[in-house]
């Protein structure tokens, strides 16, 4: 049952243009910075190879690339998660599933399910561009690793997030503009507080940081305190999605 | 619960919904048998369509049960769901997608065996007059149309009881015939309960009628019931022979005569248990008094329906 409804998730999804226009904007800038910073390394090559310990491409070209690439995926999550719950309630649709013997997490998860496999395809092509770098030399395959998955558990965390904002209207525009404000502000949420104080109030909004968290995971640390983040993050927001829909029948 | 038997298919029991300091629907109680087709009658904003957003398990009531077979939604969602198939008024449709796509959607979500969907697809199609149909881009289809892929959709599933909000609003007169005949064709294999606020649509329709006004139940009847309630007591007759105003008194069951015009035509009132006509007949062809016209008054649904869903509230 999930698979059918994340499969027909997926399936509307690229029956809009919106989908294919996504993939290859974002293909596009990331490919920009990508061959800015490898412009960069050529350039400075010759300083970097009379360095100690000196950095390899993989640090120098590709975590700022991935670093980036968050940041613009940031803009463009919310507008392909807006329409999952929204979409349905705008166009009348949610009581054929509410009809259905299906329960409301299979509902939520299928859609999740479904909106994830697309930005699962959207990194895999991401990917593509630290392993084209393979024609001229090698990467460290491990860095790499911990890059994808950081970028990867990143945008689960905002399609997670972009799922309950979309849970919470019938208009798929107020939920894109619903999630992308709170993306913002959870990845900016630690600028002032730990670049002014190292108090205890500092870390703690350093911890609700999305970024801290794939800051490390850029770096190679693969830290399990990382990974208990992003799975609350993403737990709590389908968890409040389910709630949000059943309230729907409660109180309408 | 106590009125449940093995023929029952919908009991509804004590149904009531607020929204806000309004009581949408109010202690609501009947129950369906198998194989009935029963209209649920009501001017706009009576309740019906919450009502049926309730049995559809779309909507929590604040009080009261639902059973479906046996099954309390509540209770058991997704065993009594798996016997629904629900229209709502504005048909559930994936507009990107073809008919065949979403159809195939639909009974998957009804959680049908991977082996049975193609007939079931072929069947449902053939039924709602799609079967030519399949490719197409639901968007790009009529609203009549439309409507038919919404019935589809209800019905591909095979389910004990479909559930059709205003089946027909929104459509033209061929289309309303259509949709008729094939809800005239559900009945026997599938329980169907449809709202409307038409009268002749339940008349063309429905097995039994149960009227609903402030999200009360004011009538439950058969339809034979309900004609034999708008059957009127009058008869209106022309005459070119007028006999004495105390010949047409005099017929049995007459209570009253009144002339409508000077040139023969009268009303009679009679008993409602006793109908004049056949002595009227008889005494005219004897009397030589010309009889050319019998009209037996009718009450019209439409009185009928008037009449008890303005009645003011008793001590409200």
């Amino acid at each position: 049952m999930l698979l059918t409804i994340a499969l027909r998730e997926l399936r509307s999804l690229f029956l809009s243009p919106l989908a294919w226009s996504i993939l290859g904007v974002v293909m596009l800038i990331v490919g920009y910075i990508f061959l800015g910073a490898v412009e960069e390394y050529a350039r400075l090559q010759g300083q970097i190879a009379l360095m100690e310990a000196a950095p390899g491409i993989t640090e120098v070209v590709v975590a700022p690339t991935f670093g980036t690439a968050a940041v613009v995926l940031l803009l463009v999550v919310p507008l392909l998660t807006m329409s999952l719950i929204a979409g349905e309630r705008r166009n009348a649709t949610l009581p054929l599933l509410l009809a259905s013997p299906i329960s409301l997490s299979e509902l939520v998860v299928g859609k999740y399910l479904g909106v994830m496999a697309l930005l699962t395809i959207q990194l895999l092509l991401l990917a593509l561009l630290p392993l084209s770098l393979l024609l001229a030399g090698t990467l460290d395959f491990g860095l790499l690793a911990a890059n994808l998955l950081g970028l990867w558990l990143m945008l689960a965390a905002f399609a997670a997030l972009g799922l309950f904002m979309s849970s919470l209207t019938a208009q798929p525009a107020v939920a894109a503009v619903g999630g992308f404000g709170a993306l913002l502000l959870l990845w900016i949420v630690d600028w002032g507080g730990s670049a002014m104080r190292s108090d205890e109030g500092g870390n703690l909004l350093a911890w609700f940081s999305l970024q801290s968290h794939y800051q490390a995971l850029l770096r190679g640390l693969f830290d399990s305190a990382d990974l208990i983040y992003y799975l609350l993050f993403i737990t709590t927001f389908l968890v409040l999605s389910i709630r949000r829909l059943d309230a729907d029948r409660l109180y309408h | 619960m106590d009125d449940m038997t093995p023929q029952t298919l919908l009991s509804v029991h004590h149904l009531t919904r607020w929204y806000g300091a309004t009581r949408a629907v109010s202690d609501l109680s009947f129950s369906l048998q198998r194989g009935e087709v029963v209209g649920l009658l009501g001017p706009n904003g009576a309740g019906k369509s919450t009502t049926l957003r309730m049995i559809s398990g779309n909507l929590a009531p604040h009080d009261g049960q639902i059973a479906i077979a046996g099954i309390d939604l509540f209770t058991e969602p997704r065993a009594a769901r798996a016997a629904l198939g629900y229209l709502p008024e504005q048909p559930p449709l994936y507009r990107e997608l073809t008919v065949d796509e979403y159809l195939r959607y639909s009974a998957q979500l009804r959680r049908m065996a991977r082996s049975t969907i193609p007939a079931a697809l072929e069947r449902a199609k053939a039924r709602c007059g799609l079967a030519t149909s399949g490719r197409r881009v639901i968007a790009n289809l009529s609203k009549g149309y439309q409507q038919r892929v919404g019935i589809a959709q209800a019905i591909i599933h095979q389910p004990a009881l479909v559930v059709l909000d205003e089946p027909t609003v929104g459509l033209d007169p061929i289309q309303i015939r259509d949709i008729r005949d094939l809800i005239r064709e559900l009945r026997g294999d599938h329980t169907v309960i449809l709202s409307t606020h038409i009268l002749p649509e339940v008349q063309a329709t429905c097995d039994r009628v149960l009227i609903i006004n402030r999200g009360e139940l004011q009538l439950s009847d058969t339809i034979g019931g309900l004609s034999a309630r708008m059957r009127g007591s009058a008869l209106q007759i022309a005459l070119r022979r007028s006999p004495p105003l105390a010949a047409l008194q005099a017929l049995p069951g007459v209570v009253q005569v009144e002339a409508v015009d000077d040139v023969g035509r009268w009303r009679l009132v009679h008993q409602h248990d006793a109908d004049p006509a056949e002595a009227l007949v008889a005494q005219a062809v004897a009397g030589d008094w010309g009889l050319y016209e019998l009209i037996p008054e009718q009450r019209s649904l439409e009185d009928i329906f008037v009449a008890i869903t303005t009645e003011e509230p008793a001590a409200a």
